[in-house]
Order: structure tokens, then C-alpha cells, then sequence
């Protein structure tokens, strides 16, 4: 997993105090690596390929968590509206939308986060396999 | 109240972050620590210290003020708050840690390969984070002057100076560490009170809150003119802007790789929501045994209030103490993650080719980093008395309003879309920017209109957000020719696990 170190700003020391006389500017550029990896950063043949298949499977995952958060969270309103009773029920006490909003939401957006996190490092281990292979 | 008490706790906590920072200054060496922290923060300290920085002024006193003054209705501001690290981590967080640069123009720059659209990047982050430390400035004036009987303008002045020599003196690595610190201070600072209150609150037979219907039903204040439009725009707003702070994308850099910039975000979204859900139960109890506040008392200072009400005697003072301490802990950590951001933009990208003209090249980068430190605080804190009466936590949602106006557009087309071109990107950013920044001056200069005038102009995430990412995209589709070179190249870079990249 040693990443290639990313080239730092020039810098010149002085025994105690540092200047930069270059920007961050073009920061880091990827290393190269066996002939896939390579074709990974130069964009060419088989690379290119498997990087759009990756970058496909992120999105629809992203776009799937972001569909069920923007289903669940901009419905409540409506519901609120179309269902007056859920403005009142009372659940443990406390009504409805003062337990969701004020408590219920949170746990659920971590949990959704780290199932997230998870399926999209595992879409990367698939993908990171794939390429040492080849 | 007690003075002393109160006046001791605030003092305390600018002390402490005094001296973490100066204990920074002995381990920030090379320039480059005082940008990033060396890149060597670990998930855990780094997500503390993003909660830390992002849990502010509207956070602390704001929710609260909102859900006393006008109900359930607000308990959105908290949620948006929260979700934007949810669509900031789906959308972005890895690809930006994976991009290498170490702010927003950096960014913009690397994948646009303009320099002209870095400028427009750099303005817009001072501008957002301008905006941003107004409240932070504000909120510590009223909470000062509240618990202390101190001059309106003596909280915020105490603030900015603190801030200016934190950021100074020792740059990010300190940051970082006087940052994590913060979020468990502010953490105990609001929860400790809140056990305490509740039980007096059981003590007391568990008594409701004394509200009409409007405050306890969602949508139906009468406040809430356009209730349904106003509730989705904010929620678009807070859920877009939290990736287009600057002071929140720059923690992102310290991540080790793209896989722990994923991690930390999961465990702020954690952390975030173990704050959140205190925060509302200081409204709540407001309505309980605060019925109505003094003439012309602000409602973010229900909070702070409420100890001596519930409370009376040395216990009260002493919660009111904590309030104050924790509160003071959120103007400073919020602010001095916003100074960082701002006053490395100042002195890289607006500083450096003055000084250098001025002096021919033979300028000291660590004191252009000083001077820019200074500027960034002084501005907003020279112009904080016009937010008024305008609520604390309404004035962070203006400038997310602008982050999501702006920057998000940029940051999501710029991750997933090859075909954005550098004109699309500058096209979308000038009218984001102009739009929400219109809709914020006139907001700050007319106040609450009503109608629908009103809640465009007081919510305008709903309809600025999609114009500016439907300019950016239209004109990219219309200047097909002006793709940047790399851009293929850039987007492999952004979407390519460390580990693939590294295999050799």
C-alpha cells in the first residue's frame, strides 16, 4: 500500500525558518508502475477500460445512497403534509417528527456512511486485483 | 450571574488554545506543515478535529435559539448540517484527497488547468469564509456580553486576537491539534449540562413545553410563509455547501489516502450526530421554563439563559460557565479553521505577487503568511455589526447557500464529468456566486420581506444551486474545444485507488 511519495514544494532550508519559493501548484503526479498502471495514468488500451467500469460502479453507488437519503429525508415533509396524524403520533412520548428529525436521523445517516464507505473501498479492492493481475 | 465564574471558563479556554498552539509552533518547521499538517493526522484525531472545527457558533447557540423561537421546523438546520457530510462523502471525499492539491484553487487549477478560474476560486473562498467568521464574531460578542456584562464588541475583539496568534504562530499542525481537542471539549461542554438539566427537569415532574400548536407541528407557523419551499431549499443548501466550506475541504488533504478520507468522513458524520442531538433539548427546555425572554434579548442567548433559570444558585452558574466556555470553544475552533483557509489563500494567491513586486522577490513567506493571518481575521471582524438581529444559525445558512451556489457545482462536476470545460466551470462559478451573494446582501439589507419574494431571497439554494450547475454545464456542452488537456488524466488520478496505483 506504499503509496509513491508526492513530490513537495521546493523548499530551501535555513537552520531555523523555511521558504517556499513555489507554489502548490500541479501538486502531485501519479508515479508509474507495471505496464496496467501505467496505462491507467497515460489513459490508453486495457487501463482506460477497466478505470471507466470503476468510475460507472462508484457513481451508481454513490447515486444509489444519495436516491434512498434524498427518498427518505425529502419524503418526510411530504408525509408530514399528507398524513397530518404523523404530526402528532406520539411515539414514547414524544411526537413524530421530533424524534426523527431531532434524534432518529442521525444513527441511520452513520450507518448509511459507513455501508457506503465499505462498498466502495470493496468496489476498489475488486478493482485494484483486476489490475495487478494483468 | 457570576462574573467571575462565567469571565473564567471563557478565559480558560482561550488560554488552553493559546498554548496548544504555541506547543504546535515548536513542531511546524517546514512550510509545508503549515498548510497540511504534514499529511501525517491520523482518521480519528483528523475527524475530531473536523467536528471540531465545523460545530460553530449556529451550532452551540443557534439551533437552539431557532427550535425555542420557532419549533420543530428548525430541528432541519442540524439535519442538513449533518447529511452535507453524507453527499460531501459519496460525491467527493476520496477523489479530492486523491487529487493531491491542498485547497479549493488548488484544486480548481489542477483539474481546469486555469489560472483564471483558480482566481475566481480564491475569491469566492474569501468571500465564503468571510461571511462564515461573521457569526462566529458576533456570537461571541453576545455570549460575552451576556454572562459578563462585558461591551458588545469586546467578545468578538478577544476571538480575532486569539485566532491571529494560533494561526500565526504555528499554522495547520496546531490547528489540527487544538481542533480535536475542541470538538470533545464542546462536546462536554453541551452534553454535561444537558444530563444535569434533564434530571432537574424530571425532578421537576417533567413539565411540557409552554407552545402553541404552530411551534410543535412541522409546517405550520405561522412564520413559515412557503414552509414546503423554504425547508427543501435550506436542506439543499446545508447538504451541498458543507463540501464547498473552505475550512472543512482543507482537512481532507491530511488524510493518509483516499480509503481514510472515507473513514474520517464516516466518523465525523458519527461524531456530528452525537452533538446534534443536545443541542435541540436547550430549546426545548427554553419553552419549558423560559416562557418569554427580556426585552430586546437576542434568542441565541436561550442557551446560556437557561442554567440560572432552572438551576438557581452556585449549580446553575456553574453550567452557565461551562455553556460559556464551551461556546467560546466553538467561536474559536470555527473561526481559526476559517482564518487557516482564508489566510492561505490571501497570502499564496493575492499576498505573494504584491510582496513580491514590492520587494523584488526577497519577501519572507512565514511573515506573508502572518500579514495574511491578520488581514483575514480583522475584515470580517471590522465589519460584523451589520448581521443585526439576524439570527446566528440564518447567517451560516447564507453561507452555505453560497458554498452550495458555487463550489459545489465545481467540485461534483469536476469529480464525475469529463466534459467540463474551463469556461463551463468559470461560467457556473461567476453566476452561483453573484446569484446567492445577491440573494445574501439583499436578505442582509432588507430583512425578512415575506412572500415568495421573502423566501427566495432568504432560501435561495433551490433555485441558485440548479441555475449555476445548469450555466456550468450548458456552456461547457456549447465550448466542446476547451476540455482541459489533462482531463483524462486528472480523472484517473482522482478515481484510482492508492493501492492499484502503487502495484508495481
Amino acid at each position: 500500500m506504499d503509496e509513491p511519495s508526492e513530490p513537495r514544494p521546493q523548499q530551501t532550508r535555513h537552520t531555523r525558518r523555511v521558504r517556499v519559493t513555489s507554489s502548490r501548484r500541479g501538486a502531485a503526479r501519479p508515479a508509474g508502475g507495471a505496464a496496467l498502471s501505467r496505462d491507467l495514468a497515460e489513459q490508453t488500451g486495457l487501463g482506460e477500460i477497466y478505470l471507466q467500469g470503476l468510475l460507472r460502479a462508484q457513481l451508481r453507488l454513490s447515486l444509489t445512497v444519495l436516491g434512498v437519503g434524498v427518498l427518505a429525508l425529502g419524503g418526510l415533509p411530504v408525509l408530514f403534509l399528507a398524513v397530518p396524524a404523523t404530526r402528532e403520533l406520539g411515539v414514547l412520548g414524544i411526537p413524530f417528527p421530533w424524534l426523527v428529525l431531532g434524534g432518529l436521523v442521525y444513527p441511520v445517516a452513520a450507518l448509511a456512511a459507513r455501508w457506503y464507505a465499505r462498498a466502495a473501498e470493496r468496489l476498489e479492492r475488486d478493482f485494484a486485483e483486476i489490475v495487478g493481475r494483468g | 450571574m457570576n462574573v467571575p465564574l462565567s469571565a473564567g471558563a471563557v478565559a480558560f479556554v482561550c488560554l488552553l488554545t493559546l498554548a496548544v498552539g504555541a506547543f504546535g509552533l515548536r513542531v511546524s518547521r517546514a512550510t509545508s506543515d503549515f498548510y497540511v499538517a504534514g499529511r501525517t493526522v491520523t482518521p480519528f484525531r483528523n475527524a475530531s478535529a473536523i467536528g471540531g472545527e465545523y460545530l460553530s457558533a449556529a451550532s452551540f447557540l443557534g439551533i437552539a435559539g431557532l427550535v425555542y423561537d420557532r419549533g420543530v421546523d428548525m430541528l432541519w438546520f442540524p439535519v442538513g448540517y449533518t447529511v452535507g457530510y453524507v453527499v460531501l462523502l459519496v460525491l467527493v471525499a476520496a477523489p479530492l484527497r486523491r487529487s493531491g492539491a491542498y485547497t479549493l484553487p488548488d484544486f480548481a487549477e489542477a483539474r481546469l488547468e486555469s489560472r483564471r478560474v483558480r482566481l475566481v476560486c480564491s475569491v469566492l473562498v474569501v468571500g465564503i469564509g468571510w461571511l462564515y467568521l461573521l457569526p462566529q464574531l458576533a456570537g461571541a460578542g453576545i455570549t460575552l456580553a451576556l454572562v459578563t456584562g462585558a461591551p458588545l464588541w469586546l467578545g468578538g475583539a478577544v476571538v480575532t486576537v486569539v485566532v491571529v496568534l494560533s494561526v500565526a504562530a504555528g499554522g495547520m499542525r496546531s490547528i489540527t491539534l487544538v481542533q480535536a481537542m475542541q470538538y470533545w471539549l464542546k462536546l462536554t461542554a453541551i452534553a454535561v449540562p444537558a444530563f444535569v438539566l434533564l434530571a432537574v427537569w424530571a425532578q421537576d415532574g417533567g413539565p411540557g413545553p409552554v407552545a402553541d400548536l404552530a411551534w410543535r407541528l412541522p409546517l405550520a407557523g405561522p412564520g413559515d410563509e412557503h414552509g414546503l419551499y423554504r425547508t427543501y431549499s435550506l436542506l439543499l443548501a446545508l447538504a451541498l455547501g458543507t463540501m464547498g466550506l473552505p475550512h472543512v475541504l482543507v482537512r481532507f488533504y491530511t488524510n493518509p489516502d483516499g480509503g481514510g478520507a472515507r473513514r474520517t468522513t464516516v466518523t465525523v458524520i458519527a461524531l456530528l450526530g452525537a452533538f446534534y442531538v443536545f443541542t435541540p433539548l436547550y430549546g426545548v427546555l427554553g419553552r419549558t421554563y423560559l416562557p418569554s425572554l427580556p426585552e430586546g434579548a437576542r434568542v441565541d442567548s436561550v442557551t446560556l439563559r437557561l442554567p440560572s433559570e432552572m438551576l438557581p444558585g452556585l449549580g446553575g452558574e456553574l453550567l452557565t460557565a461551562v455553556l460559556a466556555g464551551g461556546a467560546f470553544a466553538a467561536f474559536l475552533s470555527t473561526a481559526s479553521g476559517l482564518t487557516v483557509s482564508v489566510t492561505g489563500v490571501i497570502s499564496q494567491d493575492l499576498l505573494r505577487p504584491v510582496l513580491a513586486r514590492l520587494s523584488g522577490g526577497d519577501h519572507s513567506e512565514v511573515r506573508a503568511f502572518r500579514l495574511a493571518a491578520v488581514l483575514a481575521a480583522a475584515v470580517p471582524y471590522a465589519v460584523s455589526p451589520v448581521i443585526g438581529d439576524i439570527s446566528l444559525a440564518t447567517m451560516v445558512g447564507l453561507a452555505f447557500a453560497v458554498a452550495a451556489s458555487t463550489f459545489a457545482p465545481l467540485l461534483v462536476l469536476g469529480v464525475w464529468w469529463p466534459r467540463l470545460t474551463t469556461a463551463g466551470a468559470a461560467a457556473g462559478l461567476v453566476v452561483g456566486g453573484v446569484l446567492a451573494t445577491g440573494a445574501v446582501t439583499a436578505t442582509l439589507a432588507l430583512g425578512e420581506l415575506g412572500g415568495w419574494p421573502g423566501a427566495l431571497l432568504a432560501q435561495p439554494g433551490a433555485w441558485t444551486v440548479p441555475v449555476a450547475a445548469a450555466v456550468a454545464v450548458g456552456v461547457s456542452l456549447a465550448t466542446p474545444h476547451r476540455i482541459p488537456r489533462g482531463t483524462g488524466r486528472t480523472l484517473a488520478r482522482l478515481h484510482t485507488p492508492e493501492g492499484a496505483r502503487a502495484r508495481t
